[in-house]
């Protein structure tokens, strides 16, 4: 009969070992990440050095650093929402189906065959862990600089408050899972994209334009009407999460929104992906 | 199970207005090497790609070992190892890691196996020693060879090979087809295709010949060699004693200045002409047959031309 067993159990996570396997040891991907946690660092540094601003002036919590360190990870993160982290996704999520198109391993990855819609679920899945991984080199670099040049104590929250460092991790790590929900629409749009061509660098351009566009109808007030719609309505909204008691309608309406954006560009990648002809 | 290894009926391929495969009527019988030959552009890789389910037919259907494709894709392609219109790779990991990517893209495929497989696949393409290397870093030549080192990571029913001697040097070629021979020895019906009927022709046991998209012969090697019209050439200073020979035998002589040409008909053997010219007291300078060989079909099914097409 046939040389190959194929009714054996089907091993649907081995893939996503190998992919994550593949983001991870790429040099790019630990560039990236070396460049995000240089943004927490050379907030702390610039402040240090010039003393701090006044209050009420710059990124949120920016003058609060001088009082206390960790205040570098939710600095750095509102610095990096709008721009360095959608530039990361943007090369994650636009190389995830062209780059592999462009390099020709994506035939062979079809005539493994791996199955479009398997493959499509776990690029997305990976373009989430590497957002993941994203903001938290963020928050902890944050945490670490901030430790390093300022004081650290208890941490004042928004609200008046005062948490202690163990809750402060709770909360940073709640800060880190709300910046990567904020990116997941994005992240669905680059995967959308990137079924579009085999030119990897195009897809990244796109998904970036993307981001901007977006921020961009949500900041238009002739466009008021859309607002809630765009992707990147909510990614200033984690400042609910530093309040006692937390909360979290803001975390539920990303959660709606992101999860709506996810569905579509999600379905739309699914229907051109496993409907095209694979010819590069 | 039928015996039958590739069969497709009426495959159709179009590009915008052009048909880059067209009413496709491949019939591939087990265990048999079939040469897959044609010109650049005449529509072979496109054939593939519809027959491992990357590209989808414009019209036609296809049985792969049996099965339906695309319908039975999953259970079908684990035993099918290919390699299309050239190797593939990651060129920032070695080559090693290139194959455990690509196996573990298939969840039938078994993990505990997996590093074995894989160096016994290099092995087998005489990779080992550049196991470790980026890919990146492989000359054209090592890339082919990983190529088909991850046709062969697991046992197969069919391999479909695009132009697996691109790219390799005459001893690289020798050893592909040596790999041929020994997989068919094993079992394994190998669909080979080429643009150089040389390379494969001593390999195969079955050829089909493509044109601008169609397949205008297929059959075993001897079935193939029956089509060629075989034709015979003499040199004469007795020119119209020797038509006059032709005329006899039926041969529609025709006259080109410095020689005599005729198309052998019905069995009529070379042989038999020479005796019949020399019987007659014709004297000959040289006389020549063409048409005996399968170059001579494929060029003649062909076109000898250097132009593409579009
Ligand atoms: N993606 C494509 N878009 C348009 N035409 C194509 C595409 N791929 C192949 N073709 C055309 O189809 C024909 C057959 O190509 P191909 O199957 O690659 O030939 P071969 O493998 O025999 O050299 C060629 O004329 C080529 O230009
Ligand atoms: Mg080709």
């Amino acid at each position: 009969m046939s040389a190959v067993e194929t009714q054996r159990p089907a091993r649907p996570f081995a893939l996503l070992g190998s992919e994550l396997a593949l983001v991870f040891r790429r040099r790019r991907t630990w560039a990236m990440l070396a460049a995000l946690a240089l943004i927490p660092i050379l907030i702390a540094v610039a402040v240090r050095v010039t003393g701090g601003p006044p209050s009420g002036r710059g990124p949120a919590f920016l003058a609060s650093i001088t009082e206390n360190g960790l205040f570098v990870s939710f600095t750095a993160l509102v610095v990096s929402i709008p721009l360095f982290l959608p530039l990361t996704v943007g090369v994650v999520a636009g190389d995830s189906i062209a780059g592999e198109a462009n390099l020709g391993t994506l035939r062979y990855l079809l005539a493994a065959p791996v199955g479009r819609l398997r493959l499509l679920a776990v690029k997305f899945a990976s373009i989430v862990v590497f957002l993941f991984a994203a903001s938290l080199v963020i928050v902890v670099a944050g945490a670490a600089i901030g430790a390093a040049l300022f004081p650290v104590g208890p941490v004042t929250l928004l609200s008046g408050d005062t948490i202690g460092t163990g809750e402060y991790l709770g909360r940073a790590l709640l800060l880190v899972l709300y910046s990567t929900l904020s990116l997941l629409g994005l992240g669905a749009v680059g995967l959308f994209i990137s079924t579009l061509t085999t030119v990897p660098i195009g897809a990244m351009a796109a998904t970036v334009v993307a981001a901007g566009a977006a921020q961009i109808v949500d900041a238009l007030p002739q466009l008021e009407a859309l607002h809630p719609f765009m992707f990147s309505h909510h990614w200033f909204g984690f400042g609910d999460l530093l309040r006692q008691p937390i909360d979290w309608s803001g975390f539920q309406d990303n959660a709606l929104l992101q999860l709506g954006w996810v569905v579509v560009f999600g379905a739309l990648a699914v229907g051109r992906f496993t409907t095209k002809d694979v010819l590069s | 199970m039928t015996d039958r290894a590739i069969e497709t009926v009426g495959l159709v391929k179009t590009f915008g207005q052009q048909r880059a495969v067209d009413d496709l009527a491949l019939d591939v019988p087990r265990g048999a090497v079939f040469g897959f030959l044609g010109p650049n552009g005449s529509g072979k890789t496109t054939t593939i790609r519809m027959l491992l389910g990357l590209a989808s037919p414009s019209a036609g259907e296809i049985r792969l070992l049996g099965e339906t494709m695309p319908g039975r894709i999953g259970a079908v392609l684990p035993r099918v190892g290919a390699l299309v219109e050239g190797p593939a790779a990651y060129p920032f990991l070695s080559g090693r890691n290139s194959l455990h990517r690509l196996d573990a893209a298939d969840p039938r495929s078994d993990p505990k196996t997996r590093r074995q497989r894989v160096d016994r696949a290099l092995e087998r393409v005489g990779l080992q020693a550049a196991a470790k290397k980026r890919s990146g870093a492989y000359s054209l030549g090592m890339k082919q060879r990983l190529g088909l080192a991850a046709a062969l990571v697991r046992p197969r029913d069919l391999l479909i090979l695009d132009e697996p001697t691109n790219g390799l040097d005459p001893q690289g070629t020798r050893e592909v087809r040596n790999l041929i021979r020994a997989l068919a020895a094993d079992g394994t019906t190998v669909f080979v295709s080429s643009h150089l009927l040389s390379e494969i022709e001593q390999v195969c046991t079955h050829a089909g010949i493509m044109s601008a998209g169609r397949l205008v012969a297929q059959g075993t090697l001897d079935q193939l060699r029956q089509l060629g019209t075989r034709r015979i050439t003499v040199q004469t200073p007795d020119a119209s004693e020797a038509a006059a020979v032709f005329a006899r035998l039926g041969l529609d002589p025709v006259d080109r200045g410095d020689h005599l040409e005729g198309e052998l008909r019905d069995g009529l053997q070379v042989e038999d002409v020479a005796a019949a010219l020399v019987g007659d007291g014709v004297r000959l300078r040289g006389l020549s047959a063409s048409g005996q060989t399968l170059e001579d079909l494929f060029v003649a099914l062909t076109g000898e031309g250097f132009d593409v097409r579009g």
